[in-house]
C-alpha cells in the first residue's frame, strides 16, 4: 500500500465517466421498472444495452488505467457529498476495482444474453431484465466506492436484487421463502458490517479507504484492529455464505438459473472476499483475524464440498460447490498479500467457470421441462453437444485439470496455505479431492450414462443465443488461470491496490502439494466414475449412509438455525406480544377498570334525597368554619 | 350592644336549618330556606350598624331580591311537582340520582 | 411578510369554509380542501426557499404579546429543525387528502364485519375540515417559540384528531378514540404543570423559549421539570412503555388520519425532546440520558419483536413506529452531532416511509375489507403496482440503502456508536428484526399463490398513484440525495448542542486534524 498522496489522483478521462458503469444499469433499471408493459417488447434488449455499456465504459477504464504508471493507477472519481461531514459517494478505479468491475459486467453481459433465451416464455421477462440491470448497477457500486458507506450501499443493493430475483417467481411460497430467508440471514451478516464500519468510523474518524488507509495501523490498539476485522469478517460470511451463515444460498436456487449463475456463482456471493481483500489493511495489523478468516474458509471449503457431494438437484449441488470454493478464495484472502492475487484470481476464474456451468445446468433444464434431479438425467451428451462440451470444460477448470484456469488459481491458493500452516494446507488439499468426486458426479450423472428421463422429455440443444455465451465462458475456463497467474502477472498488477508479499512466489508445475492434489482428485474422479459413470444409478435415491443424510440436509444447518435461532424466536415473539397485551396494556386497562370502579362505588352517594344533601352541605360548611377557625388561630 | 340581635339571627339561622334537615314537606323546606335567609339579612343589617356603613344594608336588599326571584322560581317548581307526583314530600322527589 | 401566521391562517380558514358548504357538496368539500393544502403546500415551498440555512438561528420571527399580565406572547419562529418538520407537515397533508378520498363513506370499508359495527356514512366535509384544522395546529406546534403557545397547540391537536378516530374509525373507534385522548391529555397536563412552574421558578414574566434557556440552574429544579416534559413527549413520541395507545389509536383510524398521526403528531414529541428537554434542562437531561437511552433500545427491540407477532397490518405498521421511535429518541439523546442530525432527519424521513406503507395499507384493506395479514396473499400477481411500492416503502422501513431511512438510521446508530457503544450495537439489531417484519408480511400478503378473496383486486387507480407517486419519489431522493435536508438540519443541531452544553464527540482521527490544520 503506498502513500500517494503526491500524485493528483482525481481523473478525467474514461475513468472520469467511470460513473456510467453505475448510471447506465440503474437507468435500464428505472426505465424497465416505471415504464411497465410498454417495455416489454424492448425491455430485454434495453437490459443487455445498458450492460454491454457498462462493460465498455469498464474495458475503457481499463485500457486507460493500464496506460499509467502503476504509482498512479489508483483514481478517484467524486461525485457528490452524501452525509455531508461523513462520507461523499465516490469512485476508485484501481486494479482491484476494475478487474471486478470487468467480470461483473462481462460474465453480467453474457448472462443477460443467455437469458433472453432462457426467459423468453417467461410473461415477466422485461421485470427480469429490470433487476437484472439494478443487479449490476448496485454490485459496481459496491466494488468501485471509494468509502465503506457507498459499499455498503452497494452491498445491500445486491442483497436487494437478490432478494427480488430470487423470488422472482414469488407466487411459489418456496421461492418467496427462500429470497426472504436470503434476504434475512444477509441482514445478520450486514449487522456485523454495519458495526465494524462504526467501530472504523470512531477509530480512524473517516470512512473513506484513502483516508483509513493512509493512516498508520499502530494508532488503534490490535484488540481494535481484531475487533474491525472480525466484524467485517461477519459481514464478508453473510454475502459470501461462509460458515456459520452459509445455509441460504442452497435455497437461493429457487431463482431462475442466470440469477444463480450470475449472482449466487460468478458475482454477488464474492463480495465478501472483495470485502476481506480491500479491508486488508485491518486483517494484516490482526494475526487473530486472519487466522479466523482462514479457518473459516477451510471450514466453508470442506463442508459444502461435503453438502455437494450428496445432492441429486443439479443446481444445488453446483450451489455446494459455490460455496466451497468460495471457502478457498476466502482462504486465500486470509493469507496477507501472499494470498490475494490467487483469492481473486481463482474469484475471476471461477466466476468464469462456475457460470458457465451454471448456465449449462440452464440449458439442460430448459432441455428437461425444468427437471433439476440429476437421476432424470443421463446420456445427454449426444443431444446437446454445444453444452455438454462447454459444461465439461468448466468441470476440468474447477477440479483443476492441468494446465485449464482452476488448476494456476487453485493450486496457487493451496501451495500458499501449505507455506502458511501445514494443517490448513493438507484440508484445503483434501477439498480439492472432494470436489474431484462430487463435480465427476454430476458430470456423469447429467451426461453420460443411461437415459433416465422423465416420459414427457424431448432434451434439445438450446438457441446460438443461450449457447454463444458458454462458448465464451468455456474460452475463459480455459486460458485465463493461466495467464493472470504465470509470471505473477495478476499479481503485479493488483499491487498498487493490495500491496506485494515479500517475496514473489514462483509457479511450480511439479510440487509436493500439487502433485498430492492432483492424485486426490484424480481418485475422486475414479469413485465417481464407479458409483455413477460404470454403474447404473437408482432413479430413486437410496437412503444412504448417515453421512449422505448429514450432506443431504446440509450439514444440519438449517435444522440448527430452527432449534437455536427460530423456534427461540417465536416464543420469544409470543411472550412478547402477549406481555404487550395483557402486561402493559393490562395495566393501563387495569388501571382504567380501577378508577371506572371506584367511580361506580362513590357514586352511590348520590342518593337522589335533597335533605341528605342538605346535611352534607351543614358538614361541610361546619368543616370549612373549623378548618378556618383553626388556622386563624395558629 | 348588638349582641342579641346576632344571638337572635343565629337562633333563627339554626331553627331554619333544622327545619330544612327534618321536614319533609316542600311547602315547610322551603320557607324554612326563607327564614334563614331572613337570618341572614338580620346579621347583616346588624353588622353595618356595627360598623357604621352601609354595606351589610345593601347586601341585604340584594338578599332580598334574590329571596324574592327565588321565591318565585321555587313555587313554580314545587307546584308542578305537586301536580305530576301528587305528593309535596322533597323525599318522593329523588329521580335525580346516581 | 408574516409567513408561519399566513401558514396556519389559510388552513384554518379553509377548515371553515368547508364546513360552511351546504350539505350535500361533499365532493366539492373534497375539492376545496385539496386546493387550500396544496396552496399551503406550495406558500411552504415559498417560504423554505426564503429560509438561509446559516443565517440567524430562528427565522420569520414573529411575536406579538397575547395575556401582558403573565407575559405570554404569540411568538413563532422556525429553526431548521422545525422547518423540515413542517414542510413534512406540507406535503403530507394533500396527499392524505387525496388518499381519504373515500375514506369517511363508510360502506366498503368493513365487508367482512358484522354490519352493525360497519360505521356508518359520515360527513365527508367535516372530515375535511377536521383535517385543515389539524394542519394549522401542526404547523404551530412546531413554529411556536412560545411554550405557552406550544402548549395550547400541543393540547389542541388532540381535538381533530380525537374526532378523525373516534367518528370516521373502525370497529373499536371510541375505546381506540378515548384512550388516546386520555394518555395525551395525562401527558399533556403533566407538562402543564412543568410549564407553570417553570414560569414560576425562573421569574422572567415571560414564556418565550429563547429567553428561558440556561435560567433554571438548581439542578433538582432542573429534573422535576424535566420529568414533567419528559413524560408528556414521551407518552406522545410514544416511548416504551407509554406506547400502548398507539398500535389502538393508528389501528382504528382511517388510514388518512393514521398517517397524520403516526407521521407528524408524534414527531411532536421528539421534536420536544429535543427542543425543550436538551434546551432548558442541560443538567437534567444529562441526568436522566442513562435511562433515556435505556428506555429507547429497549423500544427499538421490543418494538420490532412485538411487530413480528402482530396478525393485522395497521397494528403491525404502528408497532413498527414504536421501534423507529426508539432510534430517534436514542439519537436525540446521544448527544452527538451525527446522531441528533440523523433522529432529525429520521422524523421526517419516518413520516413518508410509515406514511406510504400506512396509506398502502389503506387501499389494501379498502379493496378487501379486513386488515389481518391472514386474509390476503398473492396480491403481487393482480396488483404489481400496489405490490411494488408497498414493497419500496416496506423496504424504507428496513432502512435498505437508497431509500430515506437507512440514511437517518445510519446517522443515529454512528452518532450513538461514537458516545455508546454498547446500545447503539443492541439498537442496530433492530435492522434484522426489521428485515423480517417488513419481508415477512410483504410475503404474507403479496406472495405465494393468489387468494380467492384476492382474485378480483384491481392495481393502483389514477388516484392512488397520485398518492403514491410524490411519496416513493420523496423516499428514493431523498436516500441518494439527503445533503439539501441535512444542510438545514446542522447548523440548528450544533446551535441545539450549544445550548445543551455538551461538545460533540467527533471521532479522533489523524487525518481530520491534517485537514484541520489545513483549512
Amino acid at each position: 500500500m503506498q502513500s500517494p498522496a503526491e500524485i493528483d489522483l482525481h481523473s478525467g478521462g474514461v475513468i472520469g465517466l467511470s460513473w456510467l458503469m453505475i448510471a447506465l444499469p440503474l437507468l435500464g433499471a428505472a426505465v424497465l421498472m416505471l415504464g411497465g408493459r410498454r417495455t416489454d417488447r424492448w425491455g430485454h434488449l434495453l437490459g443487455v444495452l445498458m450492460s454491454l455499456g457498462a462493460f465498455a465504459v469498464a474495458a475503457a477504464s481499463f485500457v486507460e488505467l493500464l496506460g499509467m504508471s502503476p504509482a498512479e493507477r489508483r483514481r478517484e472519481v467524486g461525485l457528490y457529498e452524501f452525509i455531508p461531514g461523513m462520507a461523499d459517494l465516490g469512485l476508485l478505479i484501481d486494479p482491484l476495482s476494475i478487474s471486478f468491475a470487468l467480470l461483473i459486467t462481462g460474465v453480467g453481459s453474457l448472462i443477460h444474453i443467455y437469458s433472453i433465451g432462457y426467459m423468453s416464455h417467461d410473461h415477466d421477462r422485461r421485470r427480469f431484465f429490470s433487476y437484472l440491470n439494478l443487479f449490476v448497477a448496485a454490485m459496481l457500486l459496491l466494488v468501485l466506492s471509494d468509502n465503506y458507506l457507498g459499499l455498503f450501499v452497494g452491498w445491500e443493493g445486491v442483497g436487494l436484487a437478490s432478494y427480488l430475483l430470487i423470488g422472482f417467481w414469488q407466487f411459489k411460497p418456496s421461492a418467496a421463502t427462500a429470497a426472504q430467508k436470503a434476504f434475512i440471514v444477509n441482514r445478520v451478516g450486514d449487522f456485523g458490517l454495519l458495526i465494524g464500519i462504526f467501530t472504523i468510523w470512531t477509530t480512524f474518524g473517516s470512512l473513506g479507504f484513502r483516508e483509513i488507509f493512509s493512516q498508520d495501523p499502530g494508532t488503534a490498539s490490535s484488540g481494535t484492529m481484531t475487533a474491525i476485522g472480525l466484524l467485517l469478517l461477519v459481514g464478508a460470511c453473510g454475502k459470501s455464505a461462509q460458515l456459520p451463515l452459509q445455509s441460504w444460498l442452497l435455497d437461493a436456487m429457487e431463482g431462475p438459473t442466470p440469477v444463480s449463475a450470475l449472482i449466487h456463482a460468478a458475482t454477488m456471493v464474492t463480495a465478501g472476499v472483495y470485502l476481506v481483500v480491500r479491508s486488508g489493511f485491518f486483517f494484516e495489523a490482526s494475526a487473530t483475524a486472519q487466522l479466523v478468516v482462514t479457518i473459516v474458509g477451510v471450514a466453508t471449503l470442506l463442508a459444502g464440498a461435503i453438502i455437494g457431494c450428496a445432492k441429486d438437484d443439479i443446481k444445488k449441488g453446483l450451489a455446494g460447490s459455490t460455496m466451497s470454493q468460495i471457502g478457498y478464495m476466502m482462504l486465500g484472502a486470509g493469507l496477507g498479500p501472499a494470498g490475494y492475487a490467487f483469492a481473486i484470481g481463482h474469484l475471476i476464474t471461477h466466476g468464469f467457470f462456475k457460470a458457465n456451468m451454471f448456465l449449462g445446468a440452464g440449458s439442460v433444464m430448459h432441455a428437461m421441462n425444468d427437471e433439476v434431479d440429476m437421476r432424470r438425467y443421463g446420456g445427454l451428451f449426444s443431444v446437446m453437444k454445444i453444452t455438454a462440451v462447454t459444461f465439461v470444460i468448466g468441470y476440468l477448470a474447477i477440479i483443476g485439470f492441468p494446465l485449464l484456469s482452476g488448476y494456476f488459481t487453485k493450486d496457487g491458493i493451496i501451495e500458499t496455505a501449505m507455506h502458511h500452516n501445514q494443517i490448513l494446507g493438507w484440508l484445503a488439499v483434501a477439498g480439492a479431492g472432494l470436489t474431484g468426486f462430487y463435480m465427476s458426479r454430476m458430470v456423469f450423472m447429467t451426461f453420460f450414462g443411461k437415459k433416465r428421463w422423465a416420459d414427457d422429455a424431448h432434451p434439445h440443444e438450446s438457441p446460438a443465443v443461450m449457447t454463444w455465451p458458454l462458448i465464451i465462458l468455456a474460452i475463459g475456463s480455459i486460458g485465463l488461470g493461466a495467464f493472470l497467474v504465470l509470471g505473477n502477472r495478476f499479481m503485479t498488477f493488483l499491487a498498487p491496490a493490495v500491496g506485494l508479499p515479500q517475496e514473489l512466489p514462483e509457479f511450480h508445475f511439479v510440487s509436493t502439494p500439487g502433485l498430492a492434489t492432483l492424485a486426490l482428485v484424480a481418485v475422486g474422479a475414479a469413485f465417481a466414475w464407479f458409483r455413477y459413470g460404470a454403474a447404473e444409478v437408482p432413479v430413486l435415491a437410496p437412503r444412504g449412509s448417515f453421512l449422505t443424510a448429514f450432506a443431504r440436509r446440509d450439514l444440519y444447518g438449517d435444522a440448527l438455525n430452527e432449534a437455536l435461532l427460530m423456534r427461540p424466536g417465536q416464543w420469544l415473539t409470543r411472550i412478547a406480544v402477549f406481555f404487550d397485551n395483557r402486561g402493559v396494556d393490562g395495566l393501563v386497562n387495569g388501571l382504567a377498570a380501577g378508577i371506572g370502579g371506584t367511580s361506580g362505588r362513590l357514586r352511590r352517594v348520590q342518593t337522589g334525597y335533597v335533605r341528605s344533601y342538605a346535611l352534607s352541605i351543614l358538614f361541610g360548611a361546619a368543616a370549612v368554619v373549623g378548618a378556618l377557625l383553626y388556622v386563624g388561630n395558629m | 350592644m348588638t349582641t342579641h340581635y346576632l344571638v337572635l339571627s343565629a337562633l333563627l339561622f339554626a331553627i331554619g336549618g333544622i327545619g330544612v334537615l327534618v321536614r319533609r314537606n316542600a311547602i315547610v323546606v322551603f320557607m324554612c330556606v326563607e327564614l334563614m335567609l331572613n337570618a341572614c339579612n338580620l346579621a347583616f343589617v346588624t353588622f353595618a350598624r356595627q360598623h357604621g356603613n352601609l354595606d351589610g344594608q345593601l347586601i341585604a336588599f340584594f338578599v332580598m331580591v334574590v329571596a324574592a326571584a327565588e321565591v318565585v322560581i321555587g313555587l313554580a317548581i314545587i307546584v308542578m311537582i305537586f301536580r305530576t307526583r301528587r305528593s309535596a314530600s322533597v323525599d318522593d322527589a329523588n329521580l335525580l340520582k346516581y | 411578510m408574516p409567513w408561519l401566521s399566513i401558514l396556519m391562517a389559510v388552513p384554518v380558514l379553509g377548515a371553515v369554509g368547508v364546513a360552511l358548504l351546504p350539505k350535500g357538496s361533499d365532493k366539492l368539500a373534497k375539492q376545496v380542501a385539496l386546493l387550500v393544502s396544496l396552496v399551503v403546500l406550495a406558500l411552504t415551498i415559498a417560504m423554505a426557499v426564503q429560509f438561509s440555512p446559516n443565517g440567524n438561528r430562528f427565522q420569520f420571527e414573529e411575536k406579538y404579546s397575547w395575556i401582558p399580565s403573565f407575559g405570554v406572547h404569540y411568538g413563532v419562529a422556525v429553526d431548521g429543525i422545525a422547518l423540515v418538520l413542517i414542510a413534512l407537515s406540507a406535503v403530507l397533508v394533500p396527499i392524505v387528502v387525496l388518499a381519504s378520498w373515500h375514506d369517511a363513506e363508510g360502506a366498503t370499508r368493513a365487508l367482512d364485519l358484522k354490519s352493525e359495527l360497519i360505521p356508518p356514512k359520515r360527513s365527508a366535509k367535516t372530515y375535511f375540515a377536521l383535517l385543515l384544522v389539524l394542519e394549522a395546529m401542526m404547523i404551530g406546534v412546531f413554529a411556536a417559540t412560545d411554550i405557552f403557545l406550544f402548549y395550547v397547540f400541543f393540547e389542541a391537536m388532540l381535538i381533530p384528531m380525537y374526532f378523525m378516530i373516534g367518528s370516521y374509525g373502525g370497529v373499536q373507534r371510541s375505546y381506540a378514540a378515548v384512550k388516546f385522548l386520555l394518555y395525551s391529555l395525562f401527558g399533556g397536563l403533566l407538562m402543564l404543570v412543568a410549564v407553570i412552574a417553570l414560569y414560576v421558578v425562573a421569574e422572567k414574566n415571560t414564556f418565550m423559549y429563547p429567553e428561558l434557556i440556561g435560567v433554571i440552574q438548581d439542578p433538582t429544579t432542573q429534573k422535576w421539570l424535566f420529568a414533567g416534559f419528559f413524560i408528556a413527549f414521551a407518552v406522545k413520541a410514544p416511548l416504551w412503555p407509554f406506547h400502548t395507545w398507539l398500535p389502538d389509536a393508528a389501528a382504528q383510524a382511517p388510514a388518512g388520519a393514521a398517517v397524520l398521526l403516526v407521521g407528524v403528531l408524534d414527531k411532536v414529541g421528539t421534536y420536544g425532546m429535543l427542543r425543550f428537554c436538551l434546551e432548558l434542562f442541560p443538567d437534567a437531561s444529562k441526568f436522566f440520558t442513562p435511562l433515556v437511552i435505556v428506555l429507547s433500545v429497549i423500544g427499538i427491540i421490543y418494538g420490532a419483536i412485538v411487530a413480528i407477532g402482530q396478525t393485522d397490518m395497521k397494528r403491525l405498521i404502528a408497532y413498527t413506529s414504536i421501534s423507529h421511535f426508539g432510534f430517534i429518541a436514542l439519537g436525540v439523546f446521544a448527544m452527538t452531532q451525527n446522531a441528533q442530525a440523523g433522529a432529525t432527519l429520521y422524523m421526517v424521513n419516518h413520516g413518508f416511509s410509515t406514511g406510504a406503507l400506512f396509506l398502502l395499507a389503506g387501499f389494501l384493506i379498502h379493496r378487501r375489507g379486513s386488515s389481518q395479514i391472514a386474509d390476503y396473499g398473492g396480491v403481487q400477481k393482480v396488483a404489481p403496482l400496489l405490490a411494488g411500492s408497498f414493497l419500496i416503502a416496506g423496504l424504507s422501513g428496513l432502512a435498505l440503502p437508497g431509500l430515506s431511512s437507512f440514511v437517518s438510521e445510519f446517522m443515529v446508530l454512528i452518532g450513538t456508536y461514537e458516545r455508546y457503544a454498547i446500545p447503539a450495537i443492541i439498537g442496530a439489531l433492530g435492522v434484522i428484526l426489521a428485515a423480517i417484519y417488513i419481508l415477512w408480511m410483504y410475503k404474507r400478503t403479496m406472495n405465494g399463490p393468489t387468494a380467492e378473496s384476492v382474485k378480483g383486486f384491481t392495481d393502483l387507480d389514477g388516484r392512488e398513484k397520485w398518492v403514491v407517486a410524490p411519496l416513493i419519489a420523496v423516499i428514493i431522493a431523498l436516500g441518494f440525495f439527503p445533503k439539501p435536508v441535512l444542510d438545514v438540519i446542522n447548523p440548528a443541531v450544533d446551535k441545539t448542542l450549544d445550548s445543551a452544553q455538551v461538545l460533540d464527540k467527533k471521532p479522533v482521527s489523524t487525518v481530520a486534524e491534517k485537514k484541520g490544520a489545513g483549512q
